[in-house]
């Protein structure tokens, strides 16, 4: 019987929607080694309450380790969390802020780390996982020979369950903040960038064929149709030419997405940037060339001038949503 | 101010990914290697940073089996001064690989250790920040941009919605991702320079796995996908279907 634990994002004291998926992946692993889930939730003031809410997806108890909003800090103080308890998987997101947690976590407790999980069993007390490698062309299942295992799932893969309780806060004090040389200065928005391409539910990615920074705003029109989670992406092509930001790059060498729905727009689908998107949920292909290999993997697609179908989609959508 | 930069030997992107009988790896011949691009990155970033510094050196680590040799001589081509390969076959623990590169980093005072954000192989980003941990640095990841003075490096952190500015003293580490740096080429001369700088090889110390990899698989095709039309015809019928059919509106 191990417990497992829950590592919860929670950022300017809201938690993160990809928290709901931690917490439901932790719940089931938590089944299967017939223990508890515990929330860790470390971060700035107030992280405890926010988290509390996560009980309806099976967390048992939340660990509010408030006054360790930086990185280094919220480390040290999920590595304690783990060393006090008894757990048999300590479960991280694999969004830039679990990427940024998780080594760090693993490094304390001299722990292997299974990043970007795509699926999970537990089989005799063991965690085996499955995760995508060489950007998807290949999907390897590894087991953990140690416990606790540590992992990060990837957003938008997981379920997200009912199995509701009522979760217990308790406070837990952070260890006496060292030195660390590691100072946080400060933040600059990037202009339009509200929600990470690698963590919305529906990614709107434009190509070359856009032929123009100024056509943007139909993309932009698109998305703000298809409503607050969905996000802008881009191919390589694109960001190379200065075009739009690499925050929003999709592909081998930029973000690994997985969203529920992706639209290429005018992209060719080279296998590099197939290798970023290839794992989503549904895809949509709009190409005016019918030869474009994006048909290859969509799902659904429109041969034709993105210029003409891309507002016209928005326009169907808008429709759609009024009635 | 010296730089040491870990890079990683990787089947090149373009490269068709076949699967070895019996699933634990994947078939060898036809597979072109390279440096994983972002390592490039933050070898370019090392340059910079040292010319900018007025001198030192940069040295390239690697730990992979003993072909990272050519690698290693491409990277030196690009301006590195000397490089050390820990010979040996890493697997997808990365927390083995941390300790492995950690040992011969242990005694090195270089004011940095650079990393590429993610090695594009096994895509784990954790190697960079468990070395980091495991010397004692403070490590920033994601790393676009960085700026040394003063005994301290300002780096800017590509980060959701925006870039986070951090501060770390020196002796530090990062991982570098695109951004300012854009990798330059190997000049004719740098490649023939690249053949007499130094490149040590020794094995690499023996460091257990805790991780066992069962099986290698073929992602699951996509089902065959359909043309709903063409042009704006087709634009309503697709997003009944998006709604209808796939569910996903
Ligand atoms: C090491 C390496 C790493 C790479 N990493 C990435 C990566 O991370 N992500 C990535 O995306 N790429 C990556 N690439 C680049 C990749 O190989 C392609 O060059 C790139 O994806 C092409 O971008 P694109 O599809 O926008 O442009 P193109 O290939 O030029 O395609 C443009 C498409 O738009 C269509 N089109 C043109 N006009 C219209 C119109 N009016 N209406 C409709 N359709 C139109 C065309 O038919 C064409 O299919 C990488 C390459 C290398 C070598
Ligand atoms: N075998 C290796 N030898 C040298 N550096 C490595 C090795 N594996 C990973 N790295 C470094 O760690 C970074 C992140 O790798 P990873 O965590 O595997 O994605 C890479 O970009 C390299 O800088």
């Amino acid at each position: 019987m191990a417990d497992v634990l829950a590592v919860a994002e929670v950022r300017d004291g809201v938690v993160q929607s990809v928290s709901r998926e931690v917490v439901s992946a932790a719940r089931g692993i938590a089944d299967s080694l017939g223990g508890a889930v515990d929330v860790a939730a470390a971060g700035g003031p107030g992280c405890g309450a926010a988290a509390s809410g996560l009980g309806r997806h099976g967390a048992d108890r939340v660990l509010a380790v408030e006054g360790a909003a930086q990185v280094d800090v919220r480390a040290t103080a999920v590595a304690e969390l783990v060393r006090a308890g008894s757990y048999g998987a300590v479960v991280f997101a694999a969004t830039g802020p679990g990427r940024d947690l998780a080594p760090r976590v693993a490094a304390k407790l001299a722990s292997p780390l299974l990043t970007d999980v795509v699926a999970l069993d537990v089989d005799g007390g063991r965690i085996v996982a499955t995760r995508p490698v060489f950007a998807g062309k290949a999907l390897a299942r590894v087991r953990a020979l140690g416990t606790p295992a540590l992992l990060s799932i990837r957003p938008n893969v997981f379920a997200v369950a009912d199995s509701p309780r009522e979760a217990q806060v308790e406070a837990v004090s952070p260890a006496a903040e060292a030195e660390t040389g590691y100072r946080v200065g400060g933040f600059e928005a990037s202009a339009g960038a509200a929600l990470d391409v690698a963590e919305a539910a529906i990614v709107v990615s434009g190509g070359r064929g856009m032929k123009d920074p100024e056509n943007w705003h139909i993309l932009e029109d698109l998305r703000d149709a298809l409503g607050d989670t969905a996000a802008l992406g881009a191919s390589r092509a694109v960001v190379d030419a200065g075009w739009r930001p690499h925050a929003e790059q999709v592909g081998q060498t930029g973000k690994t997405v997985t969203p529920k729905l992706y639209l290429a727009m005018a992209i060719s689908g080279a296998i590099q940037h197939l290798a970023g998107m290839r794992t989503s949920g549904v895809i949509v292909a709009v190409n005016r060339d019918p030869d474009a290999p994006i048909f290859g993997v969509a799902d659904y697609g429109i041969v034709g001038d993105v210029f003409e179908v891309a507002p016209a989609l928005a326009a169907a959508v808008r429709e759609l949503r009024g009635s | 101010m010296n730089i040491t930069v870990c890079v990683k030997r990787v089947p090149d992107t373009a490269t068709r990914i076949r699967i070895a009988e019996g699933g634990r790896g994947i078939m060898q011949d036809g597979v072109k290697y390279v440096l994983s691009p972002y390592d490039e990155f933050a070898v370019e970033a090392a340059l910079q940073l040292v010319e900018a510094a007025g001198g030192g050196e940069v040295t390239l680590l690697s730990y992979g089996p003993p072909a990272t040799a050519e690698t290693l001589r491409s990277g030196l081509a690009l301006g590195a001064h000397r490089a050390v390969l820990l010979t040996g076959e890493p697997d997808m623990d990365g927390w083995a690989t941390a300790q492995v590169l950690a040992s011969e980093l242990a005694g090195s005072d270089d004011a940095l250790v650079l990393f590429g954000i993610k090695a594009v192989d096994d895509d784990q980003q954790q190697v960079g920040p468990m070395v980091a941990e495991l010397l004692g640095r403070p490590c920033a990841t994601a790393v676009a941009a960085m700026d040394v003075e003063g005994g301290v490096a300002t780096c800017r952190r590509a980060v959701e919605g925006g870039q986070e500015v951090v501060e770390m003293d020196l002796p530090a580490a990062a991982t570098v991702t695109k951004g300012r740096y854009e990798p330059r080429y190997a000049s004719l001369r740098g490649i023939m320079m690249a053949k007499r700088k130094p490149l040590v090889e020794k094995p690499a110390p023996e460091v257990e796995s805790g991780l066992a990899l069962e099986a290698l698989t073929y992602p699951p095709e996509r089902p065959e996908g359909r043309i709903v039309g063409e042009g704006v015809e087709a634009a309503g019928e697709l997003v009944r279907l998006l709604r209808e059919e796939a569910r996903v509106l």
